[in-house]
């Protein structure tokens, strides 16, 4: 492939109107000792044709969801993408422009961030959202950061029923930033409140939960959030955006800074990226808040347009006093989102959320009538939830793997107290007979 | 011309999507969740059919510019042409939907692509090896320093609190500094634009850290000292960093790893031709040399050669941990595998040869009409300015909205900050001569006009979707969401 249009022709005579008279000329001011000298060691170029054909062979290397049955979620989650959102996605004005630097040519990107925002804050009761994160586990390890900022205390108290690759992320920010992460453990799938209570005190910065947790579990988050406004803490919860069809907003139990991953409205798990973590907050905080904000504003005419704003927090104004060093955000991951968000519309999230807890619900119920199956923790839950074999769970998964069956995460690799332990996730696009095929698999497995 | 909000398109009852019926058997909400956690009001999503929300996004896209749409050069950006096959590639259901916990053995097309990935672009780089986690160019920075923080402290090296960037630099580098807990050195640029030698000297020292560099610089000039940079903040104890913004003047030239870096971030969203979004997302790969190989995020992609199966390594055990959930932008890496794959090696250097020829020729051109602060060769992108105009009221803000009514994107304007009003231009290989030349002509026109009637040129843009916005306002009294009027 070859996607540069100039011709021989075309060079000479650029060459000639700037006074050179080879290629060569315009490096000759490098100096040959950090020139390369040799051509690069990497494959010749293909033929789009034979590109394609590559591709798609490594690609046909993978088993992926549309073959396979996937019980996966852990933070990835599979919900329906509606037809539109990838016909829209594909409009190029907004795929293939930049950061929105010159709001007179780039009202599109800039008013579908705006609804991004607020689809966002009607979704969790939030005041304010910003335009998108990376993902969530980078949005929660930004708020960690401005919890330190804002209450100038440098402990974070973090529930290990928080996904543990969020913590991890979190671990390697606070590490670099001089924050310490202080883990609270669990009891009965959620985090334990004693325990809580005890950690808390007033030198910490911000408590830190997820909703529904990493277990699946819904969390008494009434009561963390009156240990963290006892102890004059920022609570901070991350929550699955989807849940929120039927789940009460955070706003209601008194979060001051909410984050998630809209991932699960219109973008493809894709291995774990592009997702789209969102970051929202309270008009307190808004001025210390990370990454790109949209407003709206009037133009010289008077009519209704949107810009970026409050920029004076951002790296390209403040440098090193900026909020953060954030510098895109995922646009495009976000306006998928938005588009999905819309299409489903207020009754749409409502049943979409609704069949998510019915099918999980159901799943669970057959599961654990499996002789050797049980549920692992008995509280309440939303589309995902923990069951214990009597069988080694990698060898399960093997043999549902046979029946193109994903089985759930194994929870051991990350909590080794969980010992043959599955994190299993049911969602809107798995029919009755998928699911019962499941349970028919699994009690099959010699 | 302006399009309404989604939520004013809302009609009670409408749908733009169902879903098929509940095949399971229902329970009540109360019977599955805590009475007290259940939503009581739904979220106020706008109630719209498929045919309002596909009108309204495709008004939306036509309110916006981009590369497809036209000429592009916003310097230090690389808006270069992105090849639609590698959209498809990204999107194949073998890509797309894979789940990040699926067992290795069912993804080992994903990790071979990931593998080689790696090696290709510590080759196009000159290092060692490649973590492919951070999601941009400013995570990369971060990942990168991170690095370097790591292999201080483990040395037992507790003194380096301090990193020294350029007066030229990027603002995310400094930015970056400080969310990584570093004090930054600014080091003023020479009358050439580059690193002044002196300055450095004397800003090293055995709390150094590291260097922050670019090069080319933000003015869009090789830094002909580099050796001897490297060599002086590597004397100090300090490390190298490469900030690979501009890669995409040097590919298959001259490689930041034979110049004496240690850590180097790269923007595939710029150098290797994946879509910006608007916004991203982007995708921040961080090469190292050997010594820093150990203290790269977890997991690496691993080949074990004797069954020829690719693994997560994440046994490692000085690693910076995790910096992103799973294994970064996947997608976007998918993209640029296919870019390099199509283009091959000699594409790559063809890119940057025709990246700099395109840059150069602009900048010989739009120098008879504006002012030329740096009168040498450029990589692939420079600076001019509409210092000619001065006196008659004319600013690089209203040549920047000028060109709006000539269906161009502007150059990045003020930037860098040691330059007075400063235009940059990137013309990207991907741009023809015929599109130069057009766009040369329309630079003189509004040459000529800041000279013979600048109010047309301070008073623009005059046919664009909005006018000049109101930002104070904005920021001031910030409108930020659509409010519920119920």
């Amino acid at each position: 492939m070859n996607y540069v249009p100039n011709t021989d022709k075309d060079r000479q005579e650029m060459l000639t109107a700037i006074g050179m008279s080879s290629m060569d000329d315009l490096f000759a001011h490098i100096p040959d000792n950090v020139k390369l000298g040799r051509a690069l060691n990497l494959p010749h170029g293909l033929s789009e044709l034979e590109l394609s054909r590559h591709v798609q062979n490594l690609s046909k290397k993978n088993s992926n969801l549309e073959e396979f049955s996937s019980f996966l979620g852990a933070g990835s989650y599979e919900h329906f993408i509606p037809s539109l959102v990838n016909h829209m996605l594909l409009r190029s004005e907004f795929y293939t422009a930049y950061t929105p630097y010159q709001p007179e040519i780039s009202q599109g990107t800039l008013q579908a961030i705006y609804e991004f925002q607020s689809l966002i804050c009607e979704l969790t009761g939030m005041e304010v959202a910003n335009a998108s994160m990376y993902d969530v586990a980078t949005a929660l390890a930004e708020s960690a950061s401005l919890a330190g900022g804002q209450t100038r205390k440098n402990k974070i108290v973090v529930s290990s029923t928080v996904h543990p690759e969020y913590r991890q992320v979190m671990q390697t920010y606070a590490e670099a930033q001089g924050l310490e992460i202080i883990e609270v453990g669990y009891s009965g799938g959620v985090t334990d409140l004693a325990e809580l209570a005890e950690k808390v005190s007033t030198d910490i910065a911000a408590v830190v939960i997820q909703q529904p947790n990493f277990f699946g579990c819904i969390e008494q988050v009434e009561k963390i959030g009156e240990i963290a406004k006892q102890n004059k803490a920022l609570y901070v919860t991350a929550v699955d955006p989807v849940s929120l069809g039927v789940l009460r907003p955070p706003a209601a139990y008194g979060a001051d800074i909410v984050v998630g991953d809209a991932q699960s409205f219109g973008n493809p798990i894709s291995f774990g990226g592009p997702h789209v973590g969102f970051f929202a907050t309270t008009k307190k905080l808004m001025r210390k808040m990370p990454g790109r904000i949209v407003g709206a504003t009037v133009d010289d005419n008077g009519r209704r347009g949107f810009v970026l704003t409050l920029q004076a927090r951002e790296q390209h104004i403040r440098r090193e006093k900026a909020t953060s060093n954030i510098c895109s955000n995922q646009a495009l991951a976000a306006l998928a989102a938005t588009i999905t968000m819309v299409t489903l519309g207020k009754e749409g999230l409502k049943e979409m959320a609704t069949q998510c807890i019915n099918k999980a619900h159901y799943t669970y119920e057959q599961l654990t009538r499996i002789k050797g199956v049980t549920g692992k923790f008995n509280g309440p839950f939303f589309q995902e939830f923990v069951v214990e074999s009597e069988k080694d769970i990698e060898t399960v998964n093997k043999g549902l793997l046979k029946e193109k069956i994903f089985g759930g995460f194994p929870l051991e690799k990350y909590y080794p107290e969980l010992k043959n332990s599955s994190l299993l996730c049911v969602t809107e696009v798995k029919t009755k007979q998928q699911l019962d095929d499941l349970v028919n698999a699994w009690e099959g497995l010699a | 011309m302006t399009e309404p909000l989604i939520f004013e398109l809302s009609k009670a009852g409408r749908r733009g999507t169902t879903l098929p019926p509940m095949d399971v058997p229902e329970m009540n909400l109360d019977e599955m969740l805590p009475p007290e956690e259940i939503r009581e009001k739904p979220a106020q999503f706008p109630e719209v059919s498929e045919v309002d929300i596909v009108r309204h996004f495709t008004r939306l896209s036509q309110l916006n510019h981009g590369v497809d749409t036209g000429f592009y050069p916003l310097g230090s950006c690389t808006m270069k042409y992105n090849p639609k096959v590698n959209e498809d590639m990204a999107r194949l259901p073998g890509f797309a939907h894979l789940h990040p916990y699926q067992q290795e053995e069912t993804v080992q097309g994903a990790l071979e692509l990931m593998y080689e990935s790696d090696k290709y672009l510590s080759e196009v780089t000159g290092m060692n090896r490649v973590t492919l986690q951070p999601a941009a160019g400013a995570h990369g920075e971060l990942t990168g320093l991170m690095i370097v923080k790591k292999y201080h402290t483990d040395r037992g090296d507790h003194k380096r609190t301090k990193v020294i960037v350029p007066d030229s630099a990027h603002g995310t580098n400094p930015a970056t500094a400080a969310v990584c807990g570093y004090d930054t050195v600014e080091v003023k640029s020479n009358q050439y634009g580059g690193v002044d030698i002196d300055a450095l000297k004397s800003a090293v020292n055995d709390e150094t850290a590291a260097l922050m560099l670019t090069n080319p610089n933000t003015l869009g000039l090789f830094d002909e000292n580099i050796e001897e940079i490297a060599k002086i903040v590597h004397d100090a104890g300090g490390l190298v960093y490469y900030d690979g913004a501009n890669m995409n003047a040097i590919m298959g030239i001259a490689r930041p790893g034979d110049m004496g870096f240690d850590v180097v971030h790269l923007n595939l969203h710029k150098t290797f031709a994946t879509p910006h979004g608007g916004g991203g997302p982007g995708s921040g790969p961080v090469g190292v040399k050997d010594f820093l190989v150990p203290f790269l995020p977890k997991p690496l992609v691993e080949l074990n050669k004797e069954e020829d199966k690719y693994f997560l390594d994440f046994d490692r055990p000085k690693s910076i941990g995790k910096i992103k959930g799973y294994y970064g932008n996947f997608g976007v890496v998918v993209k640029a595998y296919s870019y390099i794959k199509g283009v091959g090696g000699e594409g790559l250097k063809h890119a940057s040869e025709n990246a700099v020829l395109n840059a150069n020729y602009l900048m010989r051109a739009l120098s008879k009409d504006y002012y030329l602060p740096y009168d040498q060769t450029c990589m692939h992108e420079f600076i001019v300015t509409p210092k000619p105009y001065k006196d008659k009221g004319v600013h690089t803000l209203d040549i920047a909205k000028r060109l709006l009514d000539f269906g161009y994107h502007p150059p990045t304007i003020y930037f860098p900050l040691i330059v007075e009003e400063a235009m940059m231009f990137e013309p990207t290989e991907t741009e023809s001569k015929e599109t130069l030349d057009d766009f040369i002509q329309c630079m003189s026109a509004i040459a000529k006009e800041c000279a013979e009637d600048p109010e047309v040129v301070t008073t623009a843009p005059h046919n664009t979707p909005v006018g000049r916005l109101d930002e104070v306002t904005a920021a001031r009294k910030p409108d930020l969401k659509w409010e519920p009027s119920n």
